[in-house]
């Protein structure tokens, strides 16, 4: 139970879709992903990974965004 | 009176187009004070009365990077009349965020609906007139792209402005964060203007430190709204900021789910391109591709075949358009027959004789001559006094041609880099090669300035413009020119000939090893910077959006390549210029025995102010095993293109104009670092590490716009490549036995230690700086 707790962003698969529960972390990197739409509530769906394996590409609000894996883990998903 | 009309809008949303649209030519690009943030101001084609201000984009009004507190300062106190937030029409929810702000300042706003085109393209449906009631302020349909929308939305603006007209927003929050913002607003009560409470009140809900410290409020003022925060946190379950930024999102998801109306459909355009362009196995092999085509559009082309045309046209001899195989021939004839009757014993009268049978490219083909030998000339036909035949040809003349040699090929790369940004590529660059470069402190948009850089320095610079991040940008700009330059190849040619002698097959890794050379330097500074002060703080984050991808138009295209050529010519054209002239005196001036006066470069080169100089500070380099002036001197020539290091090196050692795959030249070399192999590579290494050329100094100026940076980045590579030339003679040459064992092997030692632990070191748990204390820092250097 506690690891569904802290499933994070970074434990989606691709292809798959999560909503996020919270938000990790303090100060300007956390302003700037729920400024890029990334909020409690949000759905957001994985779409993939880059060709070196880092940084992933979602879809949130209807646009692409991409963000490392390390940026991923901030995000607590359910 | 003239109005004055902020645009302001999130990056990739058309900004840049529609502000080209509306200006024209029209511009006047600088720089807001104190930080790398370009400011972009023009005036309204149609009416000069109506000045246009470009913020840059934006996602929020967040304090945090450079870009968002420019924005939000200039709206809150530089007061422009009236606020066009340009929206993309496409991607309404994120684009809203940033209204939703800007409606708070109380300014009056005009939303411009841009790319309203595609969004019937995609069956999609906006209700403007309700959209317009809900965000309170009056909303244009525009499309940047073909130009349409504009009068009226100027017209509109124009009309907000000067009706003064607050906007009306009805975008209530969640009755918990509504609540406490009406509490603190009424509390505020007129120590703000009424219009921009609801501003205030939120950030001091948010319990920003910025705005708290700007209002000076009274201690229980400040203590009622720490328990309205309290009060709202706990209800919500969420911090302050994070539960302000849920309501905002929701209200404006409320909005779109009442204006929009999505056709469903399935893969969006840009989505099918990414589905092949950033794909886990063709993403690689397509950017390769990419690359290898700027590399050799920019590089081959550019450097190559443009430059070269520029600069023989300028201030070399001329053109020849046509006939040039026949004109080279017959050169190379010539050339034989008085090599020839040279070995043969030829007196001097024959030599002469045959020195007029040289070739005319005039008889072989169209032949423009250059504007140098023009000049050249009418100055020796005017029997103008040597001095000033020679400041004129080798000072202003080279000066010129120095500043101007370069723009050929950066009109090319500009060309180049505008339709990859422009189009959305450049990003999925950054995404294709994050991985590898953020290790280092870099971003992976990184990689394209340093591609660049394997040409010439002078671009490269140039194309950090396109990397977002202040932090990324100037790490950039102080690693890039540490990659062996086309002109620094002739060295490295020179230093493999003078240390492999005839035995060039035992010493093949030399070449390759200066290049690799360059690359790990860059590896090293970057790991090493990132954990000192200057770079210190937080990683730079990598949240960023894929743009969806356009067809740029050619006129923002060639607006943009306009702007960053005139620039470089401007400011980094005068350092250029003044440079080379200061060092034609130094090298052209000195008492040869007959009083202080012009002196003969060929023979007389001992009693140039310049020798002087480099015997003065010689000592500097005595560790590195080339203390003498000589090869100071050619260091300090080396400042004003890097291929005047083996031109020099002629000079020097009497071998004259021989160039660098010359055995003699070698030999001559060799002969100056009295043979030592430790001492030619500590050289070698120096040169291609140390301060770049002046034109790339004065290109680092430009872009850093900050007189500190620029000199905290020379400094930084020119004391790395001492430190680098150290080890190189005292640990290497004591490895093959040409240095003994002295206090100076210690201190290469000491240094190679001291590089190895800022390399390892864990990153230095530093204070966290703050946007604003940085932007101050930058504020007061500029100063």
């Amino acid at each position: 139970m506690a690891e569904s707790q802290e499933r994070t962003l970074r434990d989606v698969r691709i292809g798959d879709t999560a909503t996020v529960r919270r938000l990790k972390g303090e100060g300007a990197l956390k302003r700037h992903i729920m400024d890029m739409g990334i909020t409690k509530g949000t759905d957001v769906f994985v779409r993939k990974v880059a060709p070196l394996g880092d940084p992933i590409e979602v879809t949130v609000r209807g646009y692409e965004l991409s963000l490392r894996k390390s940026e991923a883990e901030s995000i607590l998903v359910q | 009176m003239g109005i004055r009309i902020a645009l302001a809008g999130n990056p990739n949303c058309g900004k840049t187009t529609m502000f080209n649209d509306l200006t024209g030519a029209n511009q006047y690009v600088g720089n807001w004070p104190g930080v790398t943030v370009e400011k972009k101001e023009g005036k309204y084609t149609r009416d000069k009365d109506v000045i246009i201000t470009d913020l840059p984009g934006v996602y929020s009004l967040s304090p945090y990077s450079p870009e968002e507190i420019v924005t939000r300062d200039y709206l809150l106190e530089g007061g422009p009349d009236v606020v066009i937030n340009l929206v993309d029409a496409t991607n309404l929810e994120r684009n809203l965020y940033l209204t939703t702000q800007v409606l708070d300042l109380g300014l009056p706003v005009v939303v411009a609906l841009n790319m309203m085109d595609l969004v019937r393209k995609n069956g999609d449906k906006i209700d403007v007139a309700k959209l317009s009631k809900r965000l309170g302020c009056p909303v244009v349909e525009t499309s940047a792209l073909k130009g349409q929308g504009m009068d009226e939305l100027i017209k509109t603006a124009v009309d907000a402005a000067k009706k003064k007209a607050a906007p009306t927003p009805d975008l209530r929050f969640v009755a918990e964060v509504e609540g406490p913002i009406k509490q603190i607003s009424d509390l505020l009560g007129s120590r703000v203007p009424a219009s921009t409470a609801r501003w205030y009140a939120i950030k001091l809900l948010e319990g920003e430190q910025r705005t708290i410290d700007s209002l000076k409020l009274p201690a229980a003022d400040l203590k009622t709204i720490d328990a309205a925060r309290e009060a709202m946190e706990n209800a919500l379950d969420d911090d302050a900021e994070s539960a302000i930024t849920v309501a905002r999102y929701d209200a404006i998801g409320d909005v779109v789910a009442e204006t929009v109306k999505k056709s469903a459909k399935g893969l969006s355009l840009t989505q099918k391109i990414d589905r092949v362009v950033t794909n886990r196995v063709l993403g690689l092999p397509i950017f390769i591709v990419v690359m290898a085509f700027v590399y050799w559009l920019a590089i081959s082309v550019g450097t190559g075949v443009v430059t070269d045309w520029a600069n023989d046209g300028i201030s070399g001899d001329g053109f020849l358009y046509t006939g040039g195989g026949a004109y080279e021939e017959a050169v190379g004839a010539w050339e034989e027959e008085v090599a020839a009757a040279e070995e043969a014993g030829a007196s001097e009268d024959e030599l002469a004789a045959l020195a007029e049978e040289e070739p005319d490219p005039a008889e072989f083909g169209l032949w423009i001559p250059g504007l140098g030998a023009i000049i050249g000339d009418a100055l020796e036909s005017a029997q103008v006094a040597d001095w000033m035949q020679s400041l004129v040809m080798d000072g202003i003349v080279a000066g010129v041609g120095a500043v101007i040699g370069f723009i050929p090929q950066m009109i090319i790369l500009f060309l180049l880099l505008a339709f990859l940004e422009g189009c959305g590529y450049l990003a999925r660059v950054a995404f294709i090669m994050d991985r590898i470069f953020r290790r280092f402190g870099l971003s992976g948009k990184s990689f394209i300035p340093m591609l660049v850089a394997s040409g010439c320095g002078v671009p490269a610079v140039m194309a950090t413009k396109t990397i977002e991040n202040e932090r990324d940008r100037r790490m950039t700009i102080m690693t890039t020119t540490m990659i062996p330059c086309g002109a620094k190849m002739p060295i490295i040619a020179l230093v493999f000939g003078a240390i492999a002698g005839g035995n060039t097959e035992e010493t093949w890794w030399i070449a390759p090893m200066f290049y690799f050379l360059g690359v790990i330097a860059i590896i090293i500074s970057g790991i090493m910077l990132k954990k000192t002060k200057m770079f210190a703080g937080e990683a730079s984050p990598f949240v960023m959006e894929l743009p969806s991808y356009h067809l740029p138009t050619v006129k923002s295209i060639l607006l943009s390549t306009w702007e960053r050529i005139k620039s470089y010519v401007v400011k980094a054209g005068t350092i250029i210029f003044l440079s080379t002239i200061v060092i034609w005196l130094l090298m052209n001036f000195g008492d040869a025995g007959e009083g202080f006066g012009l002196l003969d470069q060929e023979t007389e080169l001992q009693y140039s102010l310049m020798a002087g100089l480099g015997n003065a500070i010689g000592w500097i380099f005595a560790p590195l095993g080339f203390g003498d002036w000589q090869a100071t001197v050619t260091s300090i020539t080396g400042l004003v293109a890097k291929e005047n290091v083996v031109a020099t090196v002629g000079i020097l050692t009497s071998v004259g104009e021989l160039g660098e795959t010359d055995p003699d030249m070698w030999m001559a070399f060799a002969t100056m670092f009295g043979g030592s192999a430790a001492a030619i590579m500590a050289f070698c290494a120096f040169n291609l590490l140390c301060a770049p050329c002046f034109a790339a100094i004065g290109t680092i100026r430009r872009q850093m716009e900050s007189a500190k940076w620029t000199w905290f980045a020379i400094g930084y590579m020119t004391v790395f490549g001492w430190a680098v030339g150290l080890m190189f003679y005292q640990l290497g040459g004591l490895a093959l036995g040409e240095v003994s064992f002295n206090v100076w092997t210690v201190v290469a030692l000491a240094v190679l230690a001291g590089m190895l632990f800022q390399l390892f070191r864990p990153m230095p748990a530093v204070k966290k700086a703050g946007a604003s204390e940085e932007l101050e820092a930058g504020a007061g250097a500029a100063a």
